[in-house]
């Protein structure tokens, strides 16, 4: 047999050794707070910058008017569009100059009312033309949306006084369910949330183990008795612990600062989260310890990261209407597994039969990621 | 050389060993890259460390130093062969192995964000040091390595000789059986170096530690109690410093005349048939010639008259070069076509034109002044060698004269004009070839060329002639089409000066230009020098190899971002002078300024 | 000096593409990203779940279920039986819509002239859910006209507002982000192949080997421009080709036009790229500071979501923001046929910001704190 081992129980060295590297990666981390600032600064000023900046809900969207002959029947739905706070009505003499403030973008549509504008009229089934710019579909949709809903009330007002119209036959009661106004801000933060953190646990871990091998101090721990599994563990605890803190700091502010519901448990969102960013650091630390050049491995962070993140998470672009190859795609980005998580359990609650898949293939990204890291970190340097 | 393959006889115990032995390799190969790019950089290596003592390992660049360092500490695998470290196969139990052996890299694995103490700590509890052993070991080794007023100080603040002390330190922090230091003494200044040396020594006397050790001193290599010598993945030979003297006992002699300067006797012994080495000494050459024959003065040096010629101890390096060039052969290259132009020296540096001013000049990084109010002056034709360890001052000295660093306070002139703030044509007048090698590793060494030659606005006639000269001139082209990137570093170093020189400057300016280069590799370098400063091109150049001194006209010796003395070598030898010490070396005058510089602090 | 410039141009190509990595970092994630996000970024919604749970079950309800049934936006998935079925059908998305009849739908219907119906939505996705009601009551109010005609009361509709959407007539979402992609992955790309190319040659210690050369700081830009140029330029263009060709974008303004947005678009993100990679020592720094460009930069660009959402604080930082001005270019020239005249007022702050940045970039070069 070889020489026995000149140490007592192996278990405590370990922990001695482990203990050992985590203060050292501590103490770096104070030392150069660029980590700090990544881990608690950024969160906040991206989310804040984005929280307020990413919205789908148009306000004071500039709307045409164009009169023909102006009467008290026009006077009252124009009326209707100024009390609208949606839409903000600007008045042109004639369709050129209105389509002309159109091609400049100074108007998203425009609304006519032809000289015979008037109730009699109307009850003779005419139409009334909105031309909107459908550049931006999205948002040409809600504007149309906008329009018809103030002329309908306009409708019934006149309905009302004058009993002009019987009501239709059959009415809409609409409810929406977890988001009872459709703030798109309510949906947008938490995958805001997961985006930020995507970014975080990448720039935290992305360039960790290259420092290691480019200082070349990695090879002075390798002739110690420390495995690399240890050497790995001693960098994701302590940007673990790092990436919590700015998880906690993140959902805080998207509960109290952006007022999103949280209608799940605390218990559904730490456990999402901790396997999210446990999958963020492995993907970092793979990064990290297979490139064997910064320049390209800063690229692939880029690219691996951020965009599909931005539109294949599910987190503005809803996934259930992309096509089922792209659908099955997203399947492998983290970040959309995380957005499920935290949209159901910000706004939903604890909906297991949707957030245990989600936390299965988060756990299993985890598993696959530190698992290849280890694998790509021998204890050699060939 | 044994050429057997390594048997796969796997089954016999490793512990079948002679019980004296720390490491044994038998039939080692180590190969890197693959296809048409591998380099074997072990090759059938077999060899034995017995247990006890300081073994060192020396060998040009590319010998597989580093390797077989590595090799022994576990971090690499051997692609046939086995190692038996510490009676056991490294290959099966390297963690275990680990726990016993101390290693310090090249590059010391310090972390420069941690203090001394947090450094220490952390390496105690990676070797699993208990925690109430750890005063006590602490406090020798600080006390040891002179470090413990700095306990708190964080080692990127340390000077480059602290720095290593302290790596040492780590690696000591458990009392290993067996300690690895892959050249812990490089870029080091010369009282460090001799600090280092006593510790070690001192380990392995009081704590029975084996110590394997490599080096590009070959000074040092006169400290060991036994040499191994590597050339090209292989053991050139091996035994006690005394039997490599012996190998060229007889035939070491040192020459001087009265009417050549040291430097022109050895450009003219050089090239002469029987010759081995020529190196500079004080005021002699000396010489190493294949057989006693040879070492008359009419045959040195033909034509000049008188020359004293008389017959010196031989040391480790002469044994070197004997056996280098023995196994080289006529790979070698040849002597580099110096005396192309007569014209003498002494002329030159007659004509005191001065073109490079520094007064006074400063720099700060923080709070730390790497440079600290320094003036010199150098003069057309001069070689003038700035000499310093690591750390004190000499790269950011060239980078400001060259205008890539804003000074902090002071005045220079380059050529007449500040680099900084000159125009663009004025830096056509420099060449500038930087500490680390610069050049674009991805393109090939053609492309390279070809791009500072346009660069400098070289074209047509002129830049296929010049183009032509750094080929044959720096022996490139057999790799003209290799990667830069991928070349030893000689081929490199070489490329770097073969682009820095490609327009003709005037003023040329050399950092470090012959760190990590072996022996024969600095000899051709400081001809090329020669050369240069003959046909009136002003020099400027770094080292932190003392013996290197020699070949410059004046130097200036730079410690912790000050000029302790600016003189030619010759006078700031003499500094030195002392009665017990008659003949004293530029090493033993700057070991002597270190002492004074650090009095003063 | 053309000539000097020229080899640095050469220098810079062959360091970029000689590497198979790094030309594959180039080349392969734009293609593959534009035809995933070509298809992946879309507002438009179909094949809407939907849940039916119909208590009165009469002739008139059924016939109101089996509109939304045949509607190409609806796909029926669930019949329910009992109110208390409706919430584990949307708690787990198994519908995004359902559809509750009540069991007095026809007698009120009857009796009173007008009767109720029920929509329940998934509102987790507001903008989803929006669409999705709009669709919902585009079919009911096709149900109503159907009845009103059934008892010709015709005369006594009301006149509808009826819509009509230029540049885009079927409101494709297609048409609007394909065009945004143009932008994203151009800007991307100058940003990966500038921001940490100085960055780059300073840790690898070229910077200074040529920063000892006669080069004027002009000339380094130039050098360290033009790649970026030229990468971006035919990036751009095959992407507009595959827009154009692939994904039926229509292409209705002129190619001058659009080229010269290309153009001063490159120039500023270059700008960016190049100020990022002088101000930064190394290719971390470089990494860092594209990243937090980048991000920012694509979020509020308009690409997804409308500037005009933002509050007016945020819309002030956009106007540095040189995406913003190329996606109203992009979306203009492609949809609208938009004119210079009428873009011009979106050309000059993308000059202003390339002007600035190259101009910092190239003082950068030299002057950077040690």
């Amino acid at each position: 047999m070889t020489t026995p081992k000149p140490f007592a129980p192996a278990a405590r060295h370990r922990l001695m050794r482990l203990r050992g590297l985590v203060r050292k990666e501590w103490l770096q981390i104070w030392r150069d707070p660029s980590s700090i600032a990544i881990a608690f600064l950024l969160p906040v000023v991206l989310l804040l910058l984005f929280g307020y900046g990413v919205s789908l809900d148009a306000k004071d969207v500039p709307l045409a008017l164009v009169v023909d002959n102006p009467n008290p029947d026009t006077m009252t739905l124009c009326g209707h569009f100024e009390r609208s706070k949606y839409l903000r009505p600007v008045y042109f003499v004639n369709m050129r100059h209105a389509q002309q403030a159109m091609l400049r973008r100074q108007v998203s549509a425009i609304l006519r009312l032809r000289d015979d504008f008037s109730r009699e009229n109307l009850q003779r089934r005419g139409t009334i033309q909105l031309i909107v710019n459908g550049t931006d579909a999205n948002t040409a949709r809600i504007v149309t949306g906008y329009v018809q809903g103030v002329y309908a009330r306009w409708l019934a007002d006149v309905q009302q006084r004058r009993r002009a119209f019987p009501p239709p036959p059959i009415q809409v009661q609409h409810r929406v369910w977890y988001n009872a106004n459709l703030r798109s801000r309510n949906y947008l933060v938490p995958g805001l949330v997961a985006i930020i953190m995507t970014l975080i646990g990448a720039l935290l871990t992305a360039m960790v183990m290259a420092r290691e091998w480019e200082r070349g101090t990695i090879e002075a721990l390798m002739t110690t008795p420390v495995s690399m599994g240890e050497v790995l563990l001693g960098k994701v605890i302590p940007y673990f612990g790092l990436g919590l803190g700015g998880m906690a700091l993140s959902v805080a502010m998207a509960r109290w600062v952006f007022d999103v519901p949280f209608r799940g448990s605390m218990l559904a969102l730490l456990a999402g989260s901790v396997l999210f960013l446990l999958v963020a650091l492995g993907l970092g630390l793979l990064i990290s310890t297979t490139a064997r050049n910064q320049f390209v491995a800063g690229q692939v962070a880029i690219i691996v990261t951020f965009l599909p993140a931005f539109i294949l998470s599910g987190f503005i672009f809803d996934i259930r209407s992309m096509p089922w190859p792209i659908r099955a795609l997203t399947a492998i980005i983290p970040a959309r597994h995380f957005v499920t998580i935290l949209q159901n359990v910000f706004l939903a609650g604890d909906v297991w039969p949707l957030l245990l898949p989600s936390m299965g293939v988060l756990a299993l990204m985890a598993l696959v990621f530190l698992g290849l890291s280890y694998r790509k970190s021998p204890k050699r340097l060939d | 050389m044994s050429s057997h393959l390594a048997s796969p006889d796997e089954s016999g115990s490793p512990g079948a060993s002679a019980p004296g032995t720390a490491i044994r390799l038998r039939g080692v190969s180590k190969r890197f890259g693959r296809g048409e790019r591998t380099v074997w950089a072990l090759e059938e290596l077999s060899l034995e460390i017995p247990r006890g003592g300081i073994t060192g390992v020396v060998g040009p660049d590319g010998a597989g130093k580093t390797t077989l360092m590595r090799l022994c500490a576990g971090l690499m695998r051997c692609d046939r062969g086995q190692v038996v470290v510490l009676d056991q196969d490294i290959t099966r139990d390297a963690a275990a192995i680990q726990g016993r052996i101390g290693y310090m890299p090249q590059r010391f694995g310090l972390y420069e964000d941690l203090s001394v103490a947090e450094n220490l700590n952390l390496y105690a509890d990676l070797q699993g040091v208990p925690r109430h052993q750890r005063p006590e070991r602490f406090q020798m080794l600080m006390q040891m390595t002179g470090l413990a007023p700095f306990l708190g100080r964080l080692a990127g603040k340390l000077s480059g000789g602290m720095k290593q002390k302290l790596g040492l330190a780590c690696a000591l922090v458990r009392s290993p059986e067996l300690l690895l230091l892959d050249e812990p003494t490089v870029g080091v200044d010369p009282l460090s170096r001799r600090e280092l040396w006593a510790i070690v020594r001192r380990f392995e006397q009081e704590e029975g530690t084996t110590v394997l050790l490599s080096t590009a001193y070959l000074d040092e290599a006169q400290r060991c109690d036994r040499v191994l010598m590597l050339d090209r993945g292989r053991l050139l030979a091996q035994g006690t410093p005394q039997w490599f003297q012996q190998q060229v006992q007889g035939r070491v002699f040192r020459i001087r005349s009265p009417r050549l300067t040291p430097r022109q006797l050895q450009a003219q012994v050089l090239g002469r048939p029987g010759v081995i080495d020529a190196a500079l000494e004080a005021t002699w050459v000396r010489v190493v010639v294949d057989s006693p024959q040879h070492a008359r003065a009419e045959h040195l040096a033909p034509g000049v008259d008188p020359v004293e010629v008389e017959p010196i101890p031989p040391r480790f390096e002469d044994a070197f070069m004997e056996l280098l060039s023995r196994d080289q052969g006529e790979q070698r290259p040849a002597a580099i076509n110096v005396a192309r132009s007569g014209a003498s020296r002494a002329a030159k540096a007659a004509d005191s034109d001065v073109v490079i001013q520094v007064q006074d000049l400063k720099r700060r990084f923080g709070d730390f002044w790497a440079v600290g109010g320094i003036s010199f002056q150098v003069h057309r034709g001069e070689v003038f060698g700035l000499l310093g360890a690591n750390g004190a001052g000499k790269t950011t000295t060239f980078r400001m004269l060259c205008g890539l660093l804003p000074p902090s306070g002071g005045t220079l002139r380059v050529a007449g004009v500040d680099m900084r703030r000159a125009p663009a044509q004025a830096r056509a007048r420099i060449g500038y070839m930087s500490q680390k090698f610069s050049l674009y590793r991805t393109l090939s060494v053609m492309q390279n060329l070809r791009f500072f030659s346009s660069a400098y606005g070289l074209r047509g006639r002129r830049r296929r002639a010049r183009l032509q000269w750094a080929l044959e001139q720096f022996q490139l082209a057999e790799v003209a089409g290799t990667d830069s990137g991928q070349l030893p570093l000689g081929y490199q170093q070489r490329l770097a000066m073969a682009c820095a020189l490609m327009h003709e400057p005037e003023i040329v300016f050399l950092d470090e230009p012959t760190s990590g280069a072996d022996p024969v590799a600095r000899r051709q370098f400081w001809q090329r020098i020669n050369a240069l400063a003959m046909q009136g091109v002003t020099v400027l150049v770094t080292t932190h190899f003392m013996e290197e001194a020699q070949y410059c006209d004046r130097m200036a010796i730079m410690i912790d971002g000050r000029l302790a003395a600016v003189d030619t070598p010759e006078n700031i030898r003499l500094m030195a002078q002392s009665p017990e010490n008659p003949e004293p070396t530029i090493e033993d005058a700057f070991i002597q300024l270190i002492l004074a510089h650090r009095k003063r602090q | 000096m053309l000539f000097r410039v020229l080899a640095l141009v050469q220098k810079e190509f062959l360091a970029l593409l000689k590497d198979r990595q790094s030309r594959f970092v180039i080349i392969g994630p734009p293609i593959i990203q534009l035809v995933v996000f070509g298809y992946a970024a879309t507002f438009d919604v179909t094949n809407v779940p939907v849940a039916v749970l119909d208590e009165c079950n009469t002739l008139l309800s059924r016939d109101l279920t089996a509109r939304f049934v045949a509607s190409p936006n609806f796909q029926l998935v669930a019949r329910l039986e009992q109110p208390g079925q409706i919430a584990p059908v949307l708690d787990r998305q198994q519908a995004m819509l359902v559809l509750h009849i009540r069991q007095d739908f026809q007698r009120k219907l009857s009796t009173l002239g007008t009767t109720e119906v029920q929509l329940i939505l998934d509102g987790r996705n507001s903008n989803t859910a929006l669409i999705v009601l709009g669709y919902a009551q585009g079919i009911i109010e096709e149900f109503n006209a159907t009845l009103r005609r059934r008892r010709g009361r015709l005369a006594q509709v009301p006149a509808q507002v009826v819509s009509r959407a230029w540049f885009n007539p079927n409101l494709q979402s297609q048409w609007f982000i394909v065009p945004g992609i143009v932008g994203l992955l151009t800007l991307v790309v100058t940003m990966l192949v500038t921001a940490l190319s100085v960055a780059r040659e300073r840790e690898q210690g070229t910077f200074d080997q040529l920063l000892v050369t006669p080069y004027r700081p002009y000339e380094l830009l130039l050098g360290k421009a033009l790649p970026g140029f030229l990468i971006g330029l035919v990036e751009a263009t095959f992407i507009v080709l595959v827009a154009v060709f692939w994904f039926r974008v229509p292409l209705v303004g002129s190619l001058g036009v659009l080229y010269l947005g290309v153009a001063v678009f490159l120039l500023s993100a270059i700008g960016v790229g190049l100020m990022i990679s002088s101000l930064a020592n190394t290719q971390q720094q470089g990494l860092l500071g594209a990243f937090l460009f980048l991000v920012p930069a694509i979020i509020l660009s308009g690409f997804a979501t409308p500037i005009a959402n933002m509050p007016p604080a945020v819309q002030k930082l956009t106007l540095v923001n040189p995406m913003r001005y190329y996606l109203v270019i992009l979306r203009g020239v492609f949809l609208q046929g938009a004119t210079l005249e009428e873009l011009a007022d979106q050309f000059w702050p993308m000059l202003g910001i390339a002007a600035v940045t190259l101009a910092v970039a190239t003082v950068m070069f030299r002057r950077r704190i040690y």
